[in-house]
C-alpha cells in the first residue's frame, strides 16, 4: 500500500493551491459588498444581482449559448465523420492533406485561424454575425472532436462490425445499432469539448463577430481590459461553479459505471470458477 | 456511401480552413490600400494567365520587406519566443513535482487528484487569466500579503510586467505539462525503481537514471503543448501584460483591428507559422516515435 | 479406428455422386505481394465438421473470411450450393460466423444478441421469441438471457456467440479459433457440446484451429495447411495413422523420423539408416525407387521397450535412456542409439504403483511390428 511521502504531499499540496487559489479568491470577492475588489467590506450578494439585470450580459450570454449549441452539435457530426474516414477509409486521393487539416487547426495560433476566416467571410460577402461564429466555431471545434473519436475507434474491435455484417445489417445499420452505441461516450465528451471551446472563445470570435453579434467572453474582455469589476467576479463564478458541478458528476457517473463493471466481472468471473 | 462521407467533411474543411489560409497568403503579398477593403490585389484571377503572369512579375515581398525594417516585429517575434521559451521551462519544473505526487499518491487518491487537474482545463480560459488581475495589482491580495508578512514595504509592481505574463502563462497551460508527464510515469512500473535501488542505486540516483529518462516522452510531449500556443498567445499578454509587453499575437491583433493594415498582419501571421512549424513537426515525430513505442 | 460398418458411416467425400455443399476451385487470395492462399481446390460437404488446421499465417483465416464475404478471392471461384458468392456482401449471405473474439454486442442483453440476426431478417415477434428461446435451451443459457456480455463467464459468452450466430440456422457456420479463449478443462467439455449441437441442428461447421487435438476430436474430416497451401485433406484417423508428408506426420502429434535410403525387397521396402545396423523393414502402397530418400516415421506409442531383445521383433534396436517423461498416464523415454539417433518411446502407465522398470543410463531394447511405421517421401 502505497502512501503520500513528505515530499510528494508538499508538491501537490502547493501545487493544487497554485491552480485553485486565485479561483477560490475570485470566488470570494464576488460576494464582496465593495465596488473596490480589493477591499473586503462584508458579505453580499448586489454583484449577481446588477449581473442579471444588465441586458448586455445577458444578451451575449444568449448569443454564447446558441453558438456553442448549434456549433457544437454540427461539429460532432462532421468531426465523427471525419475520425471515421481517418481511421477507416484507408487510402484515397488526398489523405494526406486531410489528415493535415484536421490537425493542423489544433496547433494554429488563434489569431491566425480568426484574420484568416474573418478574410474570407469579408471575401465572399458574407455579413459577420452568429452564423459567421457559427461556421468559425464548427470549423475548428471539429478537428478536436475527430481526435477524440478517432482515438476510440481505434482501439474499437472491428469484429463487432463485422458481425454485425455476418448477421445481415447493411454497412449504414452496422454504425447505427453496434458502432454508434458503443462509441457514444467518446461522441459525448467531443460534443462536451466542443461546447466548452465554443464557450470560451475569445480570440476566433472577436474576429468573425459582428457588431450585430457579441460573445460573453468578447464582453468580459472589452471590461475587463479596464480593470477588475465585481460584476465579472459574479459572472466567473457562475461560469466556474456550472463546470464544477458537470465535470464532477461526469466523472462520479463514470467512477460508479466502471465499478459496477469490475464487480459485474468479478462476480461472473466467480460464477464459474 | 464512402465518397460523401468522404466528401463531406473533406469539403468543409478545404472551404474553411485551405482557402481563408490562402487568403491570408495572397493578401500578405497585396499592397496596403486606404480603402474598403483596405488593400489592392496584385494577384487577379479574373484575367486569367495573364493575371498570374502579371502577380509574378510585380511580387515584391514589399510586407515582408516592412516587417523586417521595423524594429518593433523581429523584436516581438524574438520576446514570443523567448518568452514561450523560458514560460514552458518554468511550467515543466513547477508542473514535474505535481505530475510526480500524483503518480506516486495512493492508488485510491489518484482519481481524485486528476480530476483536480482536468477541472480547471474546463473552466474558461479567459476567467482564469482574468483571476490573476486582482492579485496582482499594486493594491492586490499578493502585495497586501507581502507587506503584512513584511517581506516587503512598498507594493510591487506585478501587473502589466512580463513577470505577470510569466506567471499567467505557468498558470493556464500548467495542467497541459502535468497531463502527458503523470502518463508517462503513472505506466512506471514501481519495481524498477527497487530494482535500481537493489543494484545500488541511491533514491535520487534511481530517479534521475530511471524515472527521468521513462518520462521523456511525457516531458517533451508537456513542453510542446506549452511551448507552441504560448508563441501565439494573444489573451495573456493583453490583460496581464504592460504596453512594452511584445508579443506577436498581440501585435497581429493591433494591426489588425487598431491600424488596418491587412496585409502586414496577414504577412505577420504567415511568419509566425513559419516559425510554428519546425517545433509542430518535432512535437509531431515525438508523438508517432511515442506510438511505435506502445504498439 | 477404421469403422466396419462402412453403409453406415457419414462419408460423403467418398461418394462420387455426392454434390459439395462449398466448392473452393483455383482460388488464391494476395495482399499485395503476400500470397495467402496458392491456387487452392477443394469440396466440403453437407453436414460436415470439417477443420481447417495449421499454424498462424497460413492462410486458414483467409480462408474463412471469403467464405463469410470479409474478403474476396483474387482469383478463381468460391461456390456455395453450386453458386457464385463473390458478390453476394457478407449481410446477403447464408453463412454465419462465430468470431475469435466472440464480437458480442456489449450494449446489449445476451437475448438481444441472440436476437439480433433475426431482427434484421423481419422475422415476426412470436417466431423470434420462439427462435431466441430454443437457441437459449440449446445453449444452456435460459438463466442468462437478461444479462450483458460482461456479467457472464468466458464459457457462457462462448456459447451465446454460438447462439447468436446459429439463430438464423444458415447453411454454413464458421467458427474461428472458437475455443481458443477458455482454458484447458472447459475447452473439452465444450467440444463435446459443439460436437452435440453441430449433430442436432444439422448444420455444416467449418472449424479454423491451430490445436490440432481440437481438430482431430471435433472433426469429420481435416484439412492440414502450410503457407497458404492444403498439404492433406483427410478423417483425422487417417491423418494420424497415414499422413501423407512429413510435415502433417510432424505437425499432428509425436512422432520419431529417422531419414535413409530406399530398398525394396518384394512387398516390403527396407530402409537403409545407418551402417552396420539391420535395415528398417516396413510396408508401404507407395513405389520406392533402390536408393531414393525416404524417411521413416514412426509414432513413440507404438515402439516398444524391453530389456532384453524380443525374440520375433521385425525391427529392433539397442541405446540408453537419455530421458523419462512422467505424464502421469503415459511415460514417454528418450533413448539415445548409438549412431548418435534419439528415438522416443511410450508406455502405458496402467498400475497404479509399479516399480519402475528403466531408469537413467540403462541399455534397453526397441522394438516395433513391420507395419508401425510409415515412409514417406518428404
Amino acid at each position: 500500500m502505497r502512501r503520500f511521502s513528505w515530499f510528494n504531499a508538499t508538491s501537490l499540496t502547493l501545487g493544487f493551491a497554485f491552480l485553485y487559489l486565485p479561483m477560490i479568491l475570485l470566488i470570494v470577492y464576488s460576494f464582496n459588498a465593495s465596488k473596490l475588489v480589493t477591499v473586503w467590506a462584508g458579505f453580499s450578494t448586489q454583484w449577481y444581482g446588477e449581473l442579471f439585470r444588465d441586458e448586455a450580459f445577458l444578451d451575449a450570454a444568449w448569443v454564447t449559448l446558441q453558438v456553442a449549441v448549434i456549433s457544437s452539435t454540427i461539429a460532432t457530426v462532421l468531426g465523427t465523420m471525419a475520425a471515421i474516414v481517418l481511421v477507416r477509409s484507408g487510402r484515397f486521393v488526398g489523405r494526406t492533406l486531410f489528415s493535415g487539416m484536421i490537425y493542423a487547426p489544433l496547433v494554429m495560433p488563434e489569431v491566425i485561424t480568426g484574420l484568416s476566416l474573418l478574410l474570407l467571410f469579408i471575401g465572399i460577402g458574407l455579413d459577420r454575425g452568429v452564423l459567421t461564429i457559427v461556421l468559425a466555431h464548427t470549423t475548428f471545434s471539429m478537428c478536436y472532436v475527430s481526435v477524440v473519436v478517432s482515438s476510440r475507434l481505434v482501439s474499437f474491435d472491428q469484429s463487432l462490425e463485422e458481425a454485425a455484417l455476418d448477421l445481415g445489417c447493411s454497412p449504414f445499420d452496422a454504425f447505427r445499432l453496434v458502432t454508434l452505441p458503443i462509441i457514444a461516450p467518446a461522441v459525448i465528451s467531443g460534443w462536451l469539448l466542443a461546447f466548452t471551446l465554443s464557450l470560451d472563445d475569445l480570440v476566433i470570435a472577436s474576429f468573425t463577430a459582428g457588431p450585430s453579434a457579441t460573445t460573453l467572453p468578447i464582453k468580459i474582455f472589452s471590461s475587463v481590459r479596464l480593470g477588475v469589476s465585481p460584476e465579472i467576479n459574479a459572472l466567473s463564478t457562475i461560469m466556474i461553479g456550472i463546470v464544477a458541478v458537470g465535470v464532477i458528476t461526469a466523472s462520479l457517473i463514470s467512477k460508479r459505471a466502471s465499478l459496477r463493471q469490475q464487480q459485474d466481472e468479478q462476480a461472473a468471473a466467480r460464477a464459474t470458477g | 456511401m464512402r465518397r460523401l462521407l468522404i466528401a463531406i467533411p473533406y469539403l468543409w474543411l478545404l472551404a474553411l480552413f485551405l482557402v481563408p489560409f490562402l487568403i491570408v497568403l495572397k493578401i500578405s503579398l497585396s499592397d496596403v490600400v486606404l480603402a474598403i477593403p483596405p488593400y489592392a490585389p496584385t494577384l487577379d484571377l479574373s484575367e486569367g494567365w495573364a493575371g498570374i503572369k502579371a502577380f509574378f512579375a510585380a511580387l515584391d515581398f514589399e510586407n515582408y520587406w516592412f516587417l523586417t525594417s521595423d524594429d518593433l516585429y523581429w523584436k516581438a517575434y524574438l520576446s514570443s519566443l523567448q518568452i514561450a521559451l523560458i514560460s514552458t521551462a518554468i511550467t515543466l519544473l513547477v508542473g514535474y513535482p505535481i505530475a510526480y505526487g500524483m503518480a506516486r499518491a495512493p492508488q485510491e487518491w489518484q482519481a481524485t487528484l486528476l480530476l483536480l487537474v482536468i477541472l480547471p482545463f474546463w473552466t474558461s480560459f479567459l476567467i482564469r487569466v482574468y483571476s490573476w488581475m486582482g492579485i496582482l495589482s499594486t493594491e492586490g491580495i499578493l502585495n497586501q500579503v507581502l507587506l503584512f508578512i513584511g517581506i516587503i514595504d512598498e507594493p510591487l509592481t506585478l501587473l502589466n510586467t512580463n513577470t505577470a505574463v510569466y506567471i499567467g502563462i505557468v498558470y493556464t497551460y500548467l495542467p497541459f505539462m502535468i497531463l502527458p508527464i503523470y502518463a508517462a510515469l503513472e505506466k512506471m512500473d514501481d519495481s524498477l525503481l527497487e530494482a535500481a535501488e537493489d543494484l545500488g542505486c541511491s533514491r535520487i540516483g534511481a530517479f534521475w537514471l530511471v524515472t527521468v529518462p521513462l518520462s521523456r516522452s511525457g516531458i517533451v510531449a508537456g513542453c510542446f503543448l506549452v511551448f507552441i500556443p504560448a508563441i501565439g498567445e494573444f489573451v495573456i499578454p493583453s490583460l496581464l501584460g504592460g504596453s512594452r509587453t511584445l508579443m506577436i499575437g498581440k501585435v497581429l491583433w493591433e494591426e489588425f483591428f487598431n491600424n488596418r493594415d491587412w496585409p502586414v498582419a496577414s504577412a505577420v501571421a504567415i511568419i509566425l507559422l513559419l516559425i510554428l512549424i519546425i517545433p509542430i513537426i518535432l512535437f509531431q515525430r515525438n508523438q508517432q516515435k511515442q506510438r511505435e513505442v506502445e504498439g | 479406428m477404421a469403422q466396419p460398418m462402412a453403409q453406415t458411416v457419414f462419408a460423403p467425400w467418398d461418394d462420387p455422386d455426392e454434390t459439395p455443399l462449398i466448392r473452393f476451385e483455383n482460388v488464391t487470395k494476395r495482399f499485395g505481394d503476400f500470397t495467402a492462399i496458392d491456387d487452392l481446390s477443394l469440396d466440403i460437404y453437407a453436414r460436415e465438421f470439417f477443420a481447417l488446421l495449421g499454424p498462424s499465417g497460413c492462410g486458414k483465416t483467409t480462408m474463412m473470411r471469403m467464405l463469410a464475404g470479409f474478403e474476396t478471392p483474387t482469383s478463381g471461384t468460391i461456390r456455395l450450393a453450386g453458386q457464385d458468392i463473390a458478390p453476394v456482401p457478407p449481410n446477403k449471405r447464408a453463412v454465419n460466423m462465430m468470431f475469435q473474439s466472440y464480437a458480442l454486442f456489449p450494449h446489449l442483453s445476451v437475448w438481444d444478441n441472440i436476437a439480433f440476426g433475426l431482427r434484421r431478417e423481419g422475422m415476426d415477434k412470436d417466431a423470434l421469441n420462439d427462435r431466441v428461446e430454443e437457441m437459449l435451451r440449446l445453449t444452456r443459457l435460459g438463466k442468462f438471457a437478461k444479462r450483458k456480455p460482461h456479467q457472464i463467464s468466458g464459457g457462457q459468452r462462448q456459447r451465446v456467440a454460438l447462439a447468436r450466430s446459429l439463430a438464423k440456422a444458415p447453411k454454413l457456420l464458421l467458427l474461428d479459433e472458437p475455443l481458443g479463449a477458455l482454458d484447458a478443462k472447459l475447452r473439452e467439455d465444450t467440444q463435446f457440446e459443439l460436437m452435440d449441437i453441430q449433430e442436432k441442428t444439422g448444420t455444416t461447421f467449418v472449424i479454423v484451429t491451430h490445436d490440432q487435438e481440437e481438430a482431430m476430436t471435433v472433426a469429420s474430416r481435416v484439412a492440414v495447411m502450410d503457407e497458404g497451401r492444403l498439404v492433406q485433406v483427410a478423417t483425422p484417423d487417417r491423418i494420424y495413422e497415414t499422413p501423407e508428408t512429413v510435415y502433417v506426420a510432424d505437425f499432428i502429434g509425436d512422432v520419431n523420423i529417422i531419414e535413409g535410403t530406399a530398398a525394396p525387397d518384394g512387398d516390403q521396402t527396407h530402409v537403409i539408416w545407418a551402417e552396420g545396423h539391420d535395415p528398417i523393414i516396413g510396408s508401404t502402397d507407395r513405389a520406392f525407387e533402390r536408393g531414393q530418400q525416404v524417411f521413416y516415421a514412426i509414432r513413440p506409442e507404438k515402439v516398444a521397450i524391453s530389456a532384453n531383445r524380443p525374440e520375433d521383433a521385425v525391427n529392433a534396436v539397442k541405446g540408453k535412456i537419455l530421458d523419462i517423461a512422467y505424464l502421469g498416464n503415459l511415460s514417454t523415454y528418450h533413448v539415445e542409439l548409438p549412431t548418435g539417433h534419439i528415438i522416443k518411446a511410450q508406455t502405458a502407465n496402467t498400475r497404479r504403483i509399479a516399480r519402475r522398470a528403466y531408469t537413467w543410463e540403462d541399455e534397453v531394447w526397441l522394438s516395433w511390428t513391420g507395419t508401425a511405421g510409415i515412409l514417406l517421401e518428404s
